[in-house]
């Protein structure tokens, strides 16, 4: 008996709960009750408002991983200088916030911007939600671990004799973290911001919470077109939003592998 | 002095950073300890002043539906990945066997789960179980509820992580293990029990272990399959965006058990290393002692 036979099982369930589910994106796009149709899918595609969200949120995204990158290197530089033990329990630490129900901390941050600070500086019943620069506060929280860590595995691999390399023949320490340190956690970095990236254009829970409904991103546009309070939602809007995401993902997949060399057994789809 | 001052300087951003990733945290559990209660009624709507000390929010913590919706997302969470590790083992080992071509199809075809933002994938099993259930009402049989909705979904994003960390130990693993063991008169069952799973069992345990953090996790997927009853996070977005708030014990909850456990796994870890690095030294010291010899 081959041994190929055990995967079958599997192959029947990726086929029906993997593959099959992405075809419906595309049916209930053109289908429209029963029907096919491409009204809604051109509707949606010439919807400028739409578009206009779409870009509000990349360029969110993209400050996003910005200020996560620019936060969390320096966090992944010093804990991989740590002694060993050292640096083992201070990155648990750091770690441990990403296994912690994230809708519960958004939920917090939602409590302390809309009463505790208000409140501790008398602002009355103006409140600090709602507010760009608060929704890119909790997202850059939400985000800054998943930045560190592919960051921090990178440079504690790093080998240490280049560095001395570097230094015996003659570098400073500055030439040597742009020369040799900043180019050896290049991937570190690439896995890092498509850990952000994507995941912040599609984050919805935190403009939801956080920007009390006025200020939707990308993510929130594709809830409230399937999920909306009166029952069912638009499906051919959405779908049809959730084709222009999937090809914002592709684009932004191929931009990352161009930059990253190591290809994994299996070849990438995306 | 200059270093020291650096060094110094190394430590008030790390505590600056951690201070910022456990202000949420540490907020909720203050307030777990502040009574909410506005006559009989108790709201957690205004969380930011404090009114006095209880311990009333544990004592309410899991009666309402807060206390259904861990219990299920407990429950899912040990279902499915049992279930993922073992469709996932078993699928890792079959498709190791592939022929090089179909092998990447198959893990292509894998990867979507893990590539896919969690929106796409929650949205495509919500439509999936609606075309479904369009097709069991036109038939005119039961549909397909939130339990098994939830399943289904939890089960499929934990396989491909499941497969994904088998994989690297089957190629370390030998080849010839498998034949080797029918050789010796093994059915290809005990073959697999006998010789195969035991040689890669670290990776099917840390599949496991992802499979379990994947589904307890998980917020989108779960939101957007299930309609009536959820897991706990869906309870906390609802609860978070109505009247009535979200229960700050849930936090201290939550926290306490998960930071013992991390640190708990860290330090028998380091331990581990440590000895290693220990055992090395004395290998090395012995070394240079022949040398000298």
């Amino acid at each position: 008996m081959k041994r190929r036979i055990f995967a079958y099982p599997y192959i029947v369930w990726m086929i029906l709960f993997i593959a099959a589910p992405m075809l419906f994106i595309v049916y209930y796009a053109v289908n429209v009750g029963g029907e096919w149709t491409l009204t809604k899918f051109w509707g949606t595609l010439s919807d400028a408002a739409k578009w206009n969200v779409l870009w509000i949120s990349v360029q969110m995204a993209f400050k996003t991983t910005v200020i996560c990158l620019l936060l969390g290197y320096p966090i992944a530089y010093i804990l991989s200088n740590m002694k060993k033990t050292v640096a083992g329990f201070l990155s648990v630490l750091f770690f441990v916030p990403m296994w912690m129900n994230f809708v519960l901390r958004t939920y917090a941050w939602q409590a302390i911007l809309e009463y505790f600070l208000p409140n501790l500086f008398g602002m009355g019943n103006n409140t600090l939600t709602g507010t760009e620069s608060a929704v890119l506060m909790v997202l850059v929280y939400n985000f800054l671990p998943f930045m560190v860590l592919p960051l921090y595995n990178t440079l504690s691999k790093l080998d240490k004799s280049l560095l001395e390399a570097a230094h015996d023949l003659g570098a400073n320490s500055v030439l040597t973290f742009f020369r040799v340190i900043l180019p050896l956690s290049v991937p570190g970095i690439v896995s890092g911001i498509t850990m952000v990236f994507i995941p912040a254009i599609t984050a919805f829970t935190v403009p939801a919470l956080i920007g009390n409904g006025k200020y939707n991103l990308y993510g929130n546009e594709i809830e409230l077109a399937f999920k909306t309070l009166s029952g069912q939602g638009d499906y051919a809007v959405g779908s049809t939003l959730s084709l222009i995401l999937l090809l914002c993902v592709l684009v932004s997949t191929l931009i990352m592998n161009h930059f990253d060399k190591d290809q994994q057994e299996g070849g990438q789809m995306w | 002095m200059v270093k020291r001052a650096a060094r110094s300087l190394k430590y008030v951003y790390l505590a600056l950073m951690l201070f910022f990733l456990y202000v949420p945290i540490l907020y909720l559990i203050v307030f777990s300890f502040n009574d909410f209660s506005t006559g009989r009624r108790i709201s957690y709507a205004n969380l930011g002043r404090w009114k006095g000390f209880t311990l009333q929010n544990y004592t309410t913590l899991f009666t309402g539906e807060a206390g259904q919706a861990l219990l299920l997302t407990l429950e899912i969470a040990a279902i499915s990945s049992v279930a993922a590790t073992l469709i996932g083992t078993a699928a890792a080992i079959g498709i190791y066997a592939m022929k090089k071509r179909t092998r990447n199809v198959v893990l292509n075809i894998s990867q979507l789960p893990m590539v896919n933002p969690d929106l796409v994938t929650g949205i495509t099993f919500m439509m999936l179980f609606a075309f479904v259930n369009s097709v069991l009402v036109s038939l005119g049989t039961k549909q397909v509820g939130d339990y098994v909705k939830l399943l289904i979904a939890h089960i499929s994003f934990s396989i491909p992580y499941v497969i994904f960390s088998v994989m690297p130990r089957l190629r370390q693993s030998s080849d010839l293990l498998y034949e080797a063991a029918m050789d010796l008169g093994c059915s290809p069952m005990q073959a697999l029990l006998k010789a195969v799973i035991p040689d890669i069992m670290p990776g099917i345990t840390s599949g496991f272990v992802m499979a379990l953090t994947m589904s307890l996790d998980d917020f989108v997927v779960s939101y957007f399959v299930s309609d009536l009853r959820s897991v706990l996070s869906v309870y906390i977005y609802s609860a978070a965006r109505g009247a009535r708030g979200v229960n700050p014990a849930l936090a201290t909850v939550i926290f306490i058990p998960l930071v013992t456990l991390l640190l708990a796994v860290n330090f028998r870890r380091l331990a581990k290393e440590r000895e290693y690095e220990i055992q090395n030294k004395k290998v090395k010291l012995k070394d240079k002692g022949g040398n000298i010899q």
